[in-house]
């Protein structure tokens, strides 16, 4: 199953460039959730075919609650606050593609000298992962409305937890609950932060908190 | 173990339980009052039991947490500790039941009810954690649930303000105790209790470490200062908790950290007694300096801290010198201490929070002649300052009479060296400077508070507080009495606990010598007994006497006037003032005064107040230095959550390029 396992990969890669590469919100959360459904294929493959009741039972929940219940709650705020596009990113979005190119080339360098040595593993699993998580972290830094935050966090989170299953196979249960957690809370608080600014500046530019700082 | 985990259960699922019936606030407290006194009388039942049969008993589970084991276990040392915690805190539920009722937000009670129950279990899975993780969370938990505790009326500054400072001075002694046992786990590559070994080069560090980390939170001289700000800020159920128990949770870490790191050079014991010895003088000085009544129990809190300390320095000492009966009487004589001061300071402290209800003020000098008023308040309060004094019919003469006959015991084995001899004449010295201190602190106390004629309107009106409150005072009350009447018992009771800090090689001779130290308590007890039958055969003559008399009732102090005023008293500040003005040096009052002047002079002001030394004159300092350095740094903070996530960013990429590249 590997190759099914590295076409998956490549997917989820493909999905963070189209993440930086575009201006529509809607658009994004729907990448977005693609990657959630591609995370909850990956363990499945990994395994196959010896599948247990409860990794299939784990993949099921991670998958729905990364494709369905998540992007739910984005397209809800999206709609609620009524704004479509990330107007005025703080990096283009031809350059952020562009650096997104740059940090796949960091993403190899570092996977290439990290010493993993899990039996079985492909070798484009630890790449694909930090690469998602760099992308998550270019996305909060370079987009100014906070839904385009919260996705660039959802994105993050997906690659440590692909990073998760190259590393914590003995330990899965604890490494999927605490991300699940994690994202769980940072929706939360962001959909909260969301909420308040738009009725507080009426925009959900988050530009707008700096005028809070003392 | 089992009637010990059940308690537990009780304690945590009663917290929860009032916090989900915060809407209900009388529920709530009733729920979780019920389950803090059931919890706890199961857990000292439970305590009570392995203390008796001096068998160690461990219970583990499953605990998927790197360096984690979920251990915990009871052991003569622990239990110690759980028999003091469990009785004050069933106590002080009782008390806090009343209490809160009329000082509380009826929408924070389920809240505050939460925290208590919170802080009851963990401070007994801290004395019960058998792993060095474990204890580190339960003790954090412990510290964050006393905190929010303390921060119960955050709607004033003060508190706020108190409630800061103890948070900051507990995680910096936390983080001192990571390093500690991070360093005790690094041979075995466990942080399992059983697995702690040290190797002796580095034996040193380790106690500076558990001293400074542990001390924190016992409130040792200089790093006390956490406690003048916090105790009187909380509730006063809670204040008895925290004074009474929490901070002995220190002292119990230190005792745990000694019974890995081995035989103490003699370094270790001066160390403590002289740290016992400037927390014992400099707290009883700036505790009657003091004008708030819980702010000076709280300074004298750290006295008796410092007594413990001189306690366990004299019992290090003798097991150095390989002398038994110092080493067993020291120990005994701190751990009995830790016990008394729980009862007695437990007492103290929720007899001020009654002053404060009854009389609404905990100002020295807007009190007085309350004994008329609130006679049960007043009766206990005499008897918890007569035992904080050490005087003899009360408990907490039992500990420094044991203290005092360990030095005595050391001074006559090694009677060559008269430099030997010298130091330990100056434990005593010490020892018996605090008790003279203590008597003039408590006599200031009890007289400005309970004697006299009330200074304010609020104390003339003051009324005595309801029964589930007076009767939480009288119980502690005979507690400290019993505790003095059964002084033969204790020796025995501690002695197994004593001995787990004793190194195996010496463990017999210093358990034998442990033993005769029943003979002179037995005397003690013979003479309290002795005393208090002759008391009670002359009040009875008294009685007689009187019979058929008429008793004139007239005012206490009218000096002479014809129409006195309650101002002409004396005050608590004129009580104490030779002495503060003797000890300049160190309690440094802050006066601000204008004469009177001319002929006939019209107005004239005094005031004076004491800050604490460390906190003005080395604290104060070293934090503005730190808030100045980071104010430099203020540019860094541009208000962009961008800017932010993008440190973070840079900040692993540059970890994993340096790490990997």
């Amino acid at each position: 199953m590997s190759n099914w396992l590295d076409a998956v990969l490549v997917l989820l890669m493909l999905t963070s460039l189209w993440l930086l590469g575009s201006s529509r919100l809607q658009a994004c959360i729907r990448a977005v959730a693609l990657q959630g459904a591609l995370l909850g294929l990956i363990p499945l493959l990994s395994k196959w075919p010896d599948i247990s009741l409860r990794l299939g039972a784990v993949a099921v929940v991670s998958m729905v609650i990364k494709a369905v219940v998540l992007p739910a709650l984005l397209r809800r705020a999206v709609r609620e606050v009524n704004v479509r596009n990330e107007v005025e990113p703080l990096v283009g979005f031809t350059t952020s593609l562009l650096l997104g190119i740059a940090l796949w080339g960091i993403a190899t360098h570092i996977a290439g000298r990290l010493p993993v040595d899990v039996p079985g593993l492909s070798p484009l699993l630890v790449p694909v992962a930090i690469f998602t998580v760099l992308c998550g972290f270019l996305l909060i830094v370079s987009r100014n409305t906070a839904v385009m935050q919260v996705i660039g966090y959802l994105g993050l989170e997906n690659g440590i937890y692909v990073f998760g299953w190259a590393f914590a196979i003995e330990e899965p249960l604890l490494v999927e609950m605490g991300v699940l957690l994690d994202v769980f809370v940072a929706v939360f608080v962001m959909g909260i932060t969301i909420h308040h600014l738009s009725r507080e500046f009426d925009s959900i530019e988050t530009d707008e908190l700096a005028s809070l700082k003392d | 173990m089992g009637l010990f985990g059940v308690g537990l259960m009780v304690l945590i699922g009663g917290g929860f339980l009032s916090l989900g019936l915060s809407k209900t606030p009388k529920t709530a407290a009733a729920v979780a009052c019920f389950t803090a006194v059931g919890g706890s009388l199961l857990v000292l039942v439970g305590g009570l039991a392995v203390l008796c049969s001096g068998s160690p008993v461990e219970v583990r589970f499953a605990w998927h947490v790197p360096f984690g084991s979920c251990s915990f276990g009871l052991d003569p040392l622990s239990c110690v500790f759980v028999l003091p915690i469990a009785a004050v805190v069933a106590v002080a539920a009782v008390y806090g039941r009343e209490y809160l009722e009329h000082s509380c937000r009826p929408s924070m009670i389920g809240v505050s009810w939460f925290f208590f129950n919170l802080l009851a279990a963990t401070m007994l899975l801290v004395v019960a954690a058998r792993n060095g993780l474990l204890f580190l969370v339960c003790w954090e938990a412990m510290s964050l649930a006393s905190f929010f505790l303390v921060m119960s009326d955050y709607e004033r500054e003060e508190v706020r303000r108190a409630g800061w400072i103890y948070l900051a001075a507990t995680h910096l002694g936390t983080s001192l105790l990571l390093v500690l046992f991070l360093l005790l786990g690094r041979k075995s590559g466990s942080l399992d209790f059983d697995q702690f070994s040290s190797e002796p080069a580095l034996a040193g560090t380790l106690f500076v470490l558990a001293l400074v980390g542990f001390g924190t939170k016992a409130g040792f001289i200089p790093v006390h200062v956490w406690l003048p700000e916090a105790h009187p800020a909380a509730p006063s159920h809670v204040s008895a908790v925290m004074s009474g128990v929490m901070i002995k949770t220190g002292i119990y870490g230190l005792l745990r950290t000694l019974t890995f790191l081995g035989q103490p050079p003699a370094w270790w014991g001066w160390t403590l007694v002289g740290i016992g010895a400037a927390s014992g003088i400099l707290g009883i000085l700036f505790a009657l300096s003091q004008r708030d009544l819980k702010r000076l129990l709280a300074y004298s809190s750290v006295e008796n801290i410092g007594i413990i300390a001189l306690g366990l320095g004299t019992g290090l000492l003798g097991i150095t010198h390989r002398v038994p009966a110092m080493a067993a009487l020291g120990l005994l004589g701190a751990l009995v201490h830790v016990l008394n001061h729980a009862l007695f300071k437990g007492l103290l402290f929720l007899g001020a929070g009654a002053v404060q209800h009854g009389a609404a003020t905990r100002e020295l000098d807007r009190l007085g002649g309350l004994l008329k008023r609130m006679p049960v308040t007043g009766a206990t309060f005499l008897v918890g300052a007569c035992a904080v004094c050490g005087l003899p019919p009360l408990n907490g003469f039992l500990s420094e009479l044991l203290i005092y006959l360990g030095v005595l015991a050391g001074v006559a084995e090694q009677r060559a060296a008269v430099s030997w001899a010298m130091l330990c004449v100056l434990v005593i010295g010490t020892l018996a400077l605090v008790g003279g201190f203590a008597a003039v602190c408590f006599t200031k106390a009890f007289g400005a508070v309970f004697l006299g004629e009330p200074r304010s309107d609020a104390s003339r009106h003051a009324h005595e507080v309801g029964p589930a409150m007076r009767y939480s005072l009288v119980t502690l009350a005979a507690a400290c009495v019993l505790v003095a009447l059964s002084a033969p018992l204790w020796p025995l009771v501690f002695r197994s606990a004593a001995l787990t800090i004793v190194p195996a090689t010496f463990r017999a001779e210093t358990a034998a010598a442990a033993g005769r130290a029943t003979v002179p308590l037995a005397a003690a007890a013979a003479a309290f007994l002795a005393f208090l039958a002759a008391s009670g055969v002359l009040a009875a003559v008294r009685k007689r006497l009187l019979a058929g008399r008429r008793i004139d009732r007239g005012p206490t102090w009218d000096c002479g006037y014809a129409a006195p005023t309650a101002r002409m008293q004396y005050t608590a500040s004129s009580y104490t003032g030779p002495l503060v003005v003797l000890f300049r040096m160190f309690v440094r009052p802050r006066v601000d005064l204008r004469p009177p002047e001319g002929l006939f002079p019209i107005r004239g002001r005094y005031a004076s107040q004491v800050p604490d030394l460390f906190r003005e004159y080395f604290f104060g300092p070293v934090f503005a230095g730190i808030a100045w350095v980071a104010s430099r740094l203020r540019w860094l903070q541009q208000g962009r959550i961008q800017l932010y996530v993008l440190y973070i960013a840079l900040t692993v990429l540059v970890l994993l390029v340096w790490k990997l590249g």
